[in-house]
């Protein structure tokens, strides 16, 4: 098993503490970057080809080095902690577990876009998180790590998918509906309160004290060519044990089943959702793709959040995907017309299909629809859904047929 | 300035503007429902889509700034697929009751749905159900049905009012505009989410169900509700006149103009046109002897006026104008006071005590014209004249549009004065506590059924025109001011307006150089005015620079 650098204080009693973090090296990163240059913060970030595991898969140096040179006003540096993927449930663990390395990694990246103000948007449902890590925070303050040029708000969220979207969570951060804004301007332009801004995932933030401690080329080094590090699946559905499990971007999808224990009981793999609920799905031939974020888009699918769904023979696909359209269906802003309006409409009809009222050109129908409004918002939130919508038909249309009457 | 082409049709624009203006000035249009100049930018409807080239898929063209070099093709076979798809979206939920719908005939969804969608329906299943026939406020009806979500009333309570009654509740297609806790649309300027409302979600309660909108004619007119003089637009039913009970003026709309009142109005202007069919309209000469009053006819009205004034001395006379009046018919009172050398002249009577101007257009000087009676010279204060009507100094008094007896005047001293009149002559358009006691009351045309022009309180000479004929015998002010300086030998000046605003032009330096034709549909300045622009909304300017 690899070395782990995102998990390395999770088995430790009482890892969540600033005593605890300092004793194995906490903060000795943060301690190194203040004698370095923020530009040159910037460089080492870019060359650990880090890459943000949300799930867009941006390279974090080059989104950094996107604040405007000349801005004189406030920047931003706004903490993506609304985990709310379907699937995904590994910023829970950072937020429960190594709160302070999040800090460092906010202090870190802070510096190296001159911002004086973080924002950490923690995701409503997350309350044993959410007092983690504000104790952490309260621990940092009492500690002078903040408060001296650099600061922490906590903002929880109040249950919304889409204030995970990027724009969305400035929004709702603003104190406005978690509705994404559309761009230009971007964030790092113009972001929260009109001010540069960046947002990074709670997991990107906490690669960077490791990378800047121990080196750009060291963290490149465990991972792809494209892809820098390791990073945290979370593996879930029929595997022996599901989990969190940290391990490099290299790693195969059938590696990564093996890891978690294989196939649970006798259970025969059918499909996998490799990336959160917008990652299209995978077929049980499909599992020998590369787990990073080339790897997968060359699968046709994307890595998105890492949380890895395992269904066996037992699943029903048209299920899977009617629980999925009621999500998008519940979770859609309602702001862009063709994902507010289709979202409902393609629920509506795979709710039927399985239901026993489908008609096969209804599946023609979805997929048509999905293509139609596919790229056309505002946001990738549909963009997410139609992933799913098409390859959970495409792939397995024949168990969709089935269903349906005529 | 960047340079673009758009479908093969170059164009040079100020930096900054979006693809949608850019090619309307090419005439081309780029169909598009949440987008509005006077708002900011929403991106939502998605349906504004454009190719550029270099760009690997269509993009909103109200998001996107044209820049040098740009080109730009509205319809390539994918932007028209695009359309297409965008109007399925719109119209899945939509209820389609365009039968029994206010907004038929002029509702966007019905033009665009003609224009780029033509699909055949495929949405098989139950629609979402949404509240219908919600009252907002006063004058809006909301049915959230047909709304297509593209949050241009919430952006103009934001942005232009600044009130913020409406936001948009729930998510995904249970979506739907309402109102926060509490509040009600009832700002002085909520009319205008009805305009901007591009299909049949909200409804005008004054207006709706009167009439249907393709019996309506238009004429480019200017409210005459306060010295603000916004542009509008009369709706006029001349077509079906057992519609709406008669009704003639179905309705008003903000015209635009950018130098007066942008693409506003206020609800006061907006709603305040019900005088023109009010049961209270004079519309023939009538003549009081003792307590009765009878129907007569022009030529004994005129005669008894024109008599009048050669009986009484110039000092014995006084005039009342009113800023109600256009400059025409100021000016042609202006002749007459000439004429017979009357001194006594005034316009100005007090001010409604609760009037004040709002922070947007509505002014507190509720008459359109006060500054042309300024200018023209009648616009003085009328306590003199009646002061010396109490006296028994005036023998004729001829007054316009006013009622002396309203209770902002000091009602006992008044009717005092009038009593002590020995004729007493009242014009105008809506009888009152006045025209009951006149000796001779003359119908005047109310402002839609004649041209004129009034000045408003920035010194801007706008023009109103025509929509409907006089009622009865009524006539413009200044007709009947003429045909009495006929009567007295004056020379004839015209059969027109215009004829009266070009004497007008030639003989008051304020008003010297203009014509009708300058004037057109956006107005002069009177000279020495500088030029003006519509004000700052209230929206704008409370909004910090944080959200700016």
């Amino acid at each position: 098993m690899a070395e782990l650098v995102l998990m390395r204080n999770f088995a430790r009693a009482n890892s969540h503490t600033l005593a605890v973090y300092r004793e194995h090296g906490g903060y000795a990163a943060w301690d190194k970057a203040q004698q370095m240059e923020p530009a040159a913060l910037v460089d080492t970030v870019k060359q650990s080809n880090l890459r943000g595991l949300g799930g867009a898969g941006f390279p974090t140096g080059a989104k950094w080095s996107f604040i405007p040179k000349n801005h004189t006003g406030p920047v931003y540096l706004v903490v993506n902690a609304d985990e709310g993927e379907p699937g995904t449930f590994k910023d829970r663990y950072l937020l429960e577990k190594d709160p302070h390395a999040l800090i460092e990694g906010m202090l870190i990246a802070a510096r190296a876009i001159r911002s004086a103000l973080g924002f950490v948007y923690v995701r409503g449902e997350y309350v044993q998180p959410w007092r983690r890590f504000s104790a952490a925070v309260k621990e940092a303050y009492d500690a002078r790590l903040l408060g001296k040029g650099f600061d922490i708000v906590v903002h929880r969220g109040a249950g919304a998918y889409i204030c995970g979207e990027e724009t969305g969570l400035i929004s709702s951060l603003e104190g406005k509906k978690g509705w994404p804004k559309v761009k230009p301007p971007f964030p790092a332009i113009k972001g929260a309160f009109a001010q540069p801004t960046i947002v990074n995932n709670v997991e990107t933030l906490c690669c960077v004290p490791p990378i800047i401690d121990r080196g750009a080329a060291w963290f490149a080094g465990l991972g792809t060519k494209t892809q820098g590090g390791t990073r945290m699946y979370s593996v879930s559905g029929r595997v022996k044990q599901p989990a969190v499990y940290e391990t490099s971007v290299s790693i195969t999808l059938r590696q990564l089943i093996e890891q978690a224990g294989g196939m649970s009981h006798s259970g025969r793999l059918k499909a996998v959702v490799p990336g959160g609920g917008s990652a299209p799905i995978l077929t049980a031939d499909e599992i020998d793709v590369v787990m990073d974020v080339d790897g997968l888009k060359a699968a046709g699918s994307m890595i998105g959040s890492a949380g890895v769904i395992v269904l066996d023979e037992s699943a029903s696909i048209p299920e899977a995907l009617m629980v999925l359209a009621r999500f998008y269906a519940h979770e859609s802003c309602g702001q862009c017309t063709p994902c507010r309006e289709s979202t409902g409409w393609i629920y509506k009809m795979v709710h039927r299909i399985v239901e026993g009222h489908g008609r096969k050109d209804d599946l023609d129908t979805i997929i048509d629809v999905a293509k139609r409004g596919a790229g056309t918002t505002i946001c990738a939130f549909y963009d997410g859904a139609v992933g799913p919508y098409i390859s959970y038909i495409q792939k397995f249309r024949s168990e969709f047929e089935t269903l349906c009457r005529s | 300035m960047p340079k673009l082409t758009i479908d093969g049709k170059e164009i040079e624009v100020e930096a900054g503007t979006n693809l949608i203006e850019a090619a309307r000035r090419l005439g081309i249009e780029v169909p598009h429902y949440c987008y509005h100049p006077g708002l900011s930018i929403a991106g939502q409807c998605r349906l504004c889509m454009v190719d550029i080239e270099k760009a690997p898929r269509p993009t909103i063209a109200c998001n996107t700034q044209a820049t040098d070099g740009m080109v730009v093709h509205t319809e390539t076979d994918r932007v028209k697929e695009t359309r297409r798809s965008m109007m399925e979206f719109h119209l899945i939920n939509h209820p389609l009751d365009c039968p029994v719908c206010d907004q038929a005939g002029e509702c966007w969804l019905q033009i665009y749905y003609m224009k780029h969608g033509l699909y055949d329906p495929r949405m098989t299943d139950e629609k979402v159900h949404k509240p219908k026939a919600v009252p907002l406020g006063p004058h809006v009806m909301l049915d959230a049905e047909r709304c297509i979500l593209c949050s241009r009333c919430v952006r103009f309570c934001d942005e232009i009012t600044g009130t913020g009654e409406l936001g948009i509740f729930n998510r995904g297609d249970h979506s739907e505009i309402g109102l926060f806790p509490g509040r009600d649309l009832e700002n002085n300027y909520s009319g205008n989410v009805v305009d901007i409302c591009p299909v049949g979600a909200l409804t005008d309660r004054d207006f709706r169900f009167q009439v249907r909108v393709w019996y309506l004619d238009t004429t480019k007119s200017i409210c005459p509700g306060c010295a603000r003089g916004c542009n509008v637009d009369v709706h006029v039913n001349r077509k079906r006149p057992h519609h709406a009970g008669g009704r003639r003026v179905a309705r008003l709309k903000p015209r635009f103009n950018a130098a007066v009142n942008a693409w506003w109005i206020c609800d006061v202007g907006r709603y305040g046109f019900g005088d023109v069919d009010a049961d209270t309209r004079v519309t023939f000469p009538q003549r009081r002897t003792g307590g009765e009053s009878a129907d007569t006819d022009w030529d004994d009205a005129l005669a008894a006026v024109a008599d009048a004034l050669r009986r009484y001395g110039p000092d014995e006379i006084a005039v009342l104008a009113s800023p109600k009046q256009s400059n025409e018919d100021l000016f042609a009172i202006k002749r007459l006071c000439e004429l017979r050398g009357i001194s006594q002249v005034a316009c100005r009577a007090p001010a409604p005590s609760t009037a004040a101007d709002d922070d947007f257009l509505l002014r507190a000087d509720r008459h359109p014209n006060t500054r042309g009676a300024e200018l023209i010279g009648v616009g003085g204060d009328a306590a003199g004249i009646l002061a010396a009507a109490r006296a028994g100094r005036i023998k004729l008094l001829w007054v316009f549009e006013h009622d002396l007896l309203q209770p902002n005047w000091p009602a006992a001293e008044t009717a005092q004065a009038l009593d002590r009149v020995e004729m007493l002559v009242w014009s105008g358009t809506n009888g009152n506590a006045t025209s009951a006691r006149a000796h001779r009351v003359l119908p005047l045309a109310a402002w839609v059924e004649r041209d004129g022009t009034f000045t408003n309180f920035l010194g801007r000479v706008q023009r109103f025109r025509a929509a409907v004929q006089p009622l009865g015998e009524a006539l413009a002010g200044w007709d009947v001011v003429g045909r009495v300086l006929a009567t007295l030998g004056a020379p004839a000046i015209g059969s027109r307006a215009e004829h009266w605003f070009r004497e007008l032009a030639k003989s008051m330096a304020a008003f010297g150089g203009l014509t009708y034709q300058m004037i057109g549909d956006g107005g002069a300045m009177v000279a020495g005015a500088a030029p003006t622009t519509a004000p700052e909304p209230p929206g704008r300017r409370a909004r910090s620079t944080v959200t700016a």
